[in-house]
């Protein structure tokens, strides 16, 4: 059964159709990217998704709950964690008090004056988990605003995934990044697929990144669905050069 | 590699000596005020805005929403305290928990109207609310004495079993009792920014959509954060209506949401202390100047305006940066 099932979704600013009838279905353990050249609607697909807006028509399934109109906050509750294009952190607070954030939200205590001596042990060891999952943990006590764009992405996904996600939503992880930054993001979210089973959708724009993630391609095109497959697949599709090459041409 | 920023929930921690040496010039405010040319009461008007300020600062500061109304809760407070004082109850404390009361749910009632709006529009939307609340004070004539406002009652001396603390004729006295309550509120407040709950408010104040989508309910959060600044605003406007035993409806107009914007901002409003600091120079000024001129609040506008030009962090953020460094 999958975990996410999109079901022909639209989304409309005024005359503007921004996605059109989209569907896609994502199993569990499974890293699905999506592409598409500029404009192609991807993000708006991924704010449908997630909830930042509801969609015109069609309906979103997560691990058979509809959420097509459930609030953002609310599908987080559920297990959807997601990352943005443009690094959204909190800036003026450590790495740790980032991650910690996450961790204690999931855990329920987003609205607790205290926490007992124990839950606050629990909690630090959760948060250092996965400060070293990230790759973080030299750099736990510096403020996020602070430091590198690779790393400020780092933190990002780690106070994600300090949700305790079943479904991890990556918005170009590697954007604006040179190459050693995005090897090390690549590395990082293949060890969360590979090793701790994350399911994740992830938008992409480097090809390479892509091919060398993804279980499946999802292609838009003009807001529709171009092609869906394996990276073999996608890059045999002719329709999928075509749309990649009119860009270019 | 000689940065260190210390995140601010933990400056306090990490700064014991600073924060003993503040409770230790609190303490012996009435003995050293004399000296350096002031007097009980003005210590005890320092207290007063200063929670009031950082009362408000728990929601500028600390959760990055701007009220420009806050002087309605702080007038609630003086009000309520007065009127219970006048009319029901001979009991200083309670009449003060009823005035507290007072701003804390008619904070709760209209913060729930107006937390989806954000930045201008939630500021214009409380300066609006603010001044019905002054209008109703400066109208309601048989009630709250109108433009005159509200006199007729005076603090009444605690008792606490076999003694009896005379807190109307002994100013050092009052100041104590101002103080005390000072501490409690400050405590709480303290204690609340370091808690789950602080770092949410954090959070939204740092990044509101990240914090959403971290699953934080904003709008939920936000108004706990209303009703809690309110409630300890007042208090302090509560104590203001004991220290002064009056009530005057200039205490609502947004004029003195104003100046107490201007105390938080001027003290610092990323630090914790920083309002207390603003509220000590507000009003130190305010009374030495005064006594000098009528214009005296040009001389604190001028005053506010090189500190945000020169200090963006306020005069306390500047001191910090300085022994930081």
């Amino acid at each position: 059964m999958s975990l996410l099932e999109v079901k022909s979704v639209s989304k409309s600013f005024g005359s503007l159709a921004a996605v059109r009838e989209v569907s896609l279905a994502v199993a569990k353990g499974e890293l699905r990217a999506v592409i598409g050249p500029n404009g192609a609607g991807k993000t708006t697909f991924f704010n449908l998704i997630s909830g930042f807006f509801p969609p015109t028509a069609g309906s979103i399934v997560f691990d058979g709950v509809d959420i097509t109109r459930m609030p953002a906050h609310r599908r987080v509750a559920l297990g959807m964690a997601r990352t943005f294009q443009i690094t959204e952190i909190f800036p003026e607070l450590s790495v740790a008090e980032n991650v910690r954030i996450g961790a204690e939200v999931a855990a329920g205590y987003s609205r607790r004056p205290w926490l007992s001596r124990k839950n606050a042990t629990a909690l630090r060891r959760r948060v250092e988990e996965l400060l070293v999952l990230a790759g973080l943990a030299a750099k736990a006590d510096r403020l996020v605003g602070e430091l590198a764009h690779g790393d400020q992405r780092a933190a990002e996904i780690a106070m994600a995934l300090a949700l305790e996600p079943r479904l991890l939503l990556l918005d170009e992880p590697t954007a604006g990044m040179g190459d050693q930054e995005t090897y090390d993001i690549t590395q990082l979210v293949r060890r969360l697929h590979r090793d701790s089973n994350f399911t994740i959708v992830l938008i992409e724009h480097d090809m390479r990144v892509v091919f060398h993630l993804a279980d499946r391609i999802t292609v838009l095109d003009q807001g529709r669905l171009l092609a869906e497959g394996t990276p073999k697949e996608i890059a045999a599709n002719e329709a999928v050069q075509a749309a990649y090459l009119g860009k270019v041409a | 590699m000689s940065v260190v920023s210390l995140p601010a929930t933990r400056r306090l921690a990490r700064r014991p000596m600073a924060l003993a040496l503040i409770w230790l010039l609190l303490l012996a405010a009435p003995y050293w005020m004399p000296l350096a040319g002031g007097y009980t009461a003005l210590g005890t008007r320092v207290l007063v805005l200063g929670l009031a300020a950082m009362s408000l600062n728990f929601l500028l500061g600390f959760t990055g929403v701007l009220s420009f109304g806050h002087a309605a809760y702080f007038g609630l407070g003086a009000y309520g305290a007065g009127l219970a004082l006048k009319f029901a109850t001979a009991s200083t404390p309670l009449a003060l928990v009823l005035g507290t009361l007072l701003g804390g749910v008619a904070g709760a009632v209209l913060g729930a109207l107006i937390v989806r709006r954000r930045g201008v529009y939630f500021a214009m939307v409380t300066i609006a609310f603010g001044q019905v609340f002054y209008y109703i004070a400066f109208r309601w004539n048989s009630l709250t004495g109108g433009d005159d406002g509200l006199r007729g009652f005076s603090r009444q001396p605690l008792h606490l079993g076999a003694f009896t603390v005379d807190i109307l004729g002994n100013a050092e006295a009052f100041y104590y009792f101002v103080l005390l309550c000072f501490a409690i509120a400050v405590g709480m407040m303290a204690f609340l920014l370091r808690s789950p709950f602080g770092r949410t408010l954090l959070a939204i104040r740092e990044n509101e959509r990240r914090a959403r989508f971290l699953g934080i309910p904003v709008e939920l959060h936000i108004w706990l954060a209303f009703v809690i600044s309110c409630t300890f605003i007042s208090l302090a406007g509560g104590l203001d209506a004991l220290l002064n035993n009056f009530a005057n409806p200039r205490e609502l107009h947004y004029s003195q949401s104003g100046d107490i914007v201007i105390m938080a901002v001027m003290g610092g409003m990323r630090s914790f202390w920083g309002p207390l600091l603003g509220a000590a120079v507000f009003v130190v000024l305010q009374d030495y100047v005064s006594s000098l001129t009528t214009n005296w609040m040009s001389f604190i506008g001028l005053l506010f305006v090189v500190v945000v030009l020169l200090f963006p962090r306020g005069l306390l953020g500047f001191l910090q940066r300085r022994t930081d460094a």
